[in-house]
């Protein structure tokens, strides 16, 4: 265990780690130099492991993925970072076409061990584009691993799983948890598990990324009204690490996925479909799904209305214990 | 063509250029040919009107009176930019994009548009907006939070801002195909479109794209890059090895490298160009050369990755103060039209602030409002459901919870 330090600075510190341990690590992205990042996550690395680690790069997310890939090919495990959310679709062709199915097409012969963080989700008052969860589009592609961690312990260790992983690993952070602070645990269970983090018995939350936090504050805010709610971080959305919501499901009988995405076609989703064909006979309500809406990411006045919150999360779990 | 050729540099014939050119090349081919012969200036930093004979004719109409107007619409602009600012920092906007120090670059091109053309913004375009008769007041809402665009884009002929960097420049392209399409190019009632971006912009494949589409397709659009410098924290010599204007050389058409910070040689450049396309010689490249001379947003610091002793260098070509000390010396101008232009600032700063104040929330039935032009079943569903969860509460305030 360490002091308690931001997710930001325990992203930081995975990525030094992951730099000292492998000279094949590179560090690349828009602003993250100099600079270190609009979100200061690479703050102080270029200083200390030079541009040819640590790449300011020209303005075009669909040359900083394919260029990854490139290195990649050559040998390189280049952590690439998106700015926001909203601006990985210039890049999503590379995604999609050459880092998500290489490895197949080539029959194992390139393995593309590219890691793209991505900071994603709303609650900062930001503009457009800045606030989006697009991790179901990239979940519903084969070849790639998507993951989204919620606390600094997790956002340090995963980064490092990732950038160890031999497949191209998409990483979420929850921008609007990067200054919670946090202790970094002295190891960390596999990237590709999820996580019970509160045991209960009344109904049972799956969620992820910036939802973790609201959902643990509603399983709090629960306890006082005698219900006893289990809260499992997902933490893997691609591959799913489902049994631990099987268990949890077959024994409480409930289920609430949340998540700040639409819920259209998405990863909530699949959990809720997942869960009805294992649990069916252990349901005794329907899976719910509190996310966001089905629209796009509204002007930011309107954020506190569209996002998930703990009293949406409850008003669920009160018409699931209703049912 | 009505430019001259040495605005292009021929290549020296067999004589390849190196593979990778020492940094120091680099900038000093960057930053050095700012004042170079391939620069069009019309005046000077200390406001002398200098000879252009290529552009000096398209601007031959700009009077005593003409030139007071880009002064005070620049005096307007920088100081609705500098309240904006204020606004931000006083909590009332989210987020600011500061415009400060690329006055003269919008105004000159903003000024040279007809209401017949349409322009493409990016986001930092506040003087572009002034221009198509879009009150500031107008943009604070994209940036606190409650629309995403207030305007009538076909209606201003100025369409929404764009944030993800550089999409506008193929919306453009395919616009201005339209309008040549629709034989909108070549006679006396000849449109052009006109896209704005920035250095960063031209690394983007959406921008390269746009070249190639609208030189294939004669498409009558004015490619308007305003080269401020800097990219957030990355300098131009992060996006280029060349002066960002000779890429059109490599599409096949005509750049022109302008200081950004002389309001007349931008309004010349831009009449010339507008009317290049409008008569069939389209697209253009335009190169503004100017500085960001504020941070990329407020959310930025720029301390963190460029020198002050830059910024002091840029503060000597200010685009305002030379268009007062040439109004002031060479037109006569006296004290109380300047006194005049800051009251009228002054105005607009607090009207600004009255309406910031004011504006209201949109409230949560916008969230599913126009997301479709047909009606949508789900999203009616989704809002009823909503809005009664939301009377549930029976006008308690929300409980804030972890969001």
């Amino acid at each position: 265990m360490t002091a308690p330090v931001t997710m930001a600075k325990a992203l930081n510190d995975g990525l030094r780690a992951a730099l000292e341990r492998d000279p094949k690590v590179l560090v690349m992205g828009e602003d993250v130099g100099r600079l270190g990042g609009v979100f200061r996550v690479t703050d102080g690395l270029q200083k200390d492991f030079g541009e040819q680690r640590v790449l300011d790069t020209p303005l075009a997310e669909s040359g900083i993925i394919g260029a990854a890939v490139g290195l990649a090919i050559r040998g390189f495990r280049p952590v690439c970072e998106i700015q926001f959310d909203g601006f990985v679709f210039p890049g999503f062709d590379q995604i999609v076409s050459q880092l998500a199915k290489l490895h197949y097409r080539s029959q194992g012969r390139t393995p593309v061990p590219v890691v793209v963080r991505i900071p994603f989700g709303g609650g900062i008052g930001a503009v457009e584009h800045h606030s989006e969860s697009p991790e179901s589009l990239f979940a519903h592609v084969p070849g790639l691993k998507v993951v989204a961690c919620a606390t600094p312990s997790d956002a340090h260790w995963m980064l490092r799983q990732a950038i160890e992983c031999d497949d191209p690993v998409i990483f979420f952070e929850p921008k609007r948890r990067y200054w919670e602070k946090g202790e970094v645990a002295d190891t960390a269970p596999p990237l590709f598990s999820s996580r019970v983090l509160r045991p209960g018995s009344t109904a049972t939350l799956a969620c992820y990324g910036p939802m973790v936090r609201t959902c643990l504050d509603a399983a709090a805010a629960a306890q006082d009204d005698g219900h006893d709610l289990e809260v499992i971080d997902l933490r893997t959305l691609s591959p799913l690490d489902l049994e631990p919501v099987f268990d949890a499901v077959r024994r409480t009988g409930r289920l609430v996925v949340v998540s700040e995405a639409p819920s259209e076609v998405s990863v909530a989703a699949e959990v809720a479909a997942r869960v009805q064909q294992e649990c069916f006979h252990s349901l005794e309500a329907p899976v719910l799904r509190v996310t966001g809406f089905d629209t796009p990411y509204p002007p930011s006045r309107c954020e506190d209305d569209y996002l998930p919150d703990l009293d949406r999360v409850l008003d669920a779990v009160d018409r699931s214990l209703a049912w | 063509m009505s430019v001259p050729h040495d605005w292009i540099p021929a290549a020296t014939p067999g004589v390849a250029a190196p593979a990778a050119p020492p940094r120091e090349h680099v900038l000093a081919g960057l930053r050095g040919t700012d004042d170079g012969p391939d620069l069009v200036q019309l005046l000077t930093p200390e406001g002398e009107r200098v000879e252009c004979p290529a552009f000096d004719g398209h601007v031959a109409d700009v009077d005593t009176a003409a030139l007071q107007a880009l002064y005070r619409d620049m005096v307007l602009v920088r100081r609705a930019d500098r309240e904006a600012t204020a606004l931000q920092r006083q909590g009332e906007l989210g987020l600011w994009v500061p415009l400060l120090g690329q006055e003269a670059a919008q105004i000159g091109a903003g000024r040279a548009l007809t209401p017949r053309d349409m322009a493409f913004p990016s986001y930092r375009e506040h003087g572009i907006a002034w221009c198509r008769g879009i009150d500031p007041t107008e943009l604070l809402g994209i940036f606190r939070g409650t629309d995403h665009g207030s305007w009538d884009p076909i209606a201003t002929g100025f369409h929404l801002y764009t944030i993800v960097i550089g999409n506008q420049c193929l919306n453009a392209t395919g616009y201005a195909m339209g309008q040549r399409f629709e034989g909108k190019v070549g006679g006396p009632d000849g449109q052009a479109t006109m896209c704005f971006f920035g250095d960063g912009a031209t690394s983007q494949g959406d921008v390269h794209e746009g070249f190639v589409w609208a030189a294939v397709y004669d498409a009558p659009v004015v490619f308007y890059c305003q080269n401020n410098q800097w990219a957030i924290s990355e300098p131009t010599e992060r996006q280029s090895r060349v002066p960002l204007y000779r890429r059109a050389q490599g599409y096949g058409f005509e750049g022109v490298r302008v200081d950004g910070n002389d309001v007349l040689a931008c309004l010349a450049v831009s009449r010339w160009a507008l009317e290049e396309c409008r008569t069939g010689n389209g697209p253009v490249l335009i190169e503004a050369f100017t500085y960001r001379m504020d941070a990329h947003t407020t959310s930025d610091d720029p301390s963190r990755y460029r020198l002050a002793d830059e910024l002091e260098l840029w503060k000597l070509k200010d685009p305002v103060e030379r268009v007062r000390v040439h109004l002031v010396r060479e037109h006569g101008v006296g004290r109380a039209f300047f006194d005049g232009i800051t009251q009228e600032a002054d105005a607009l700063a607090e009207r600004m602030r009255a309406y910031c104040r004011a504006m209201p929330d949109p409230g949560p039935a916008r969230i599913f409002s126009e997301v479709y032009a047909e009606p949508s079943p789900v999203l009616d569903a989704q809002r009823d459901a909503y809005l009664a969860y939301a009377a549930s509460f029976d006008g308690a305030p929300v409980e804030g919870g972890a969001r």
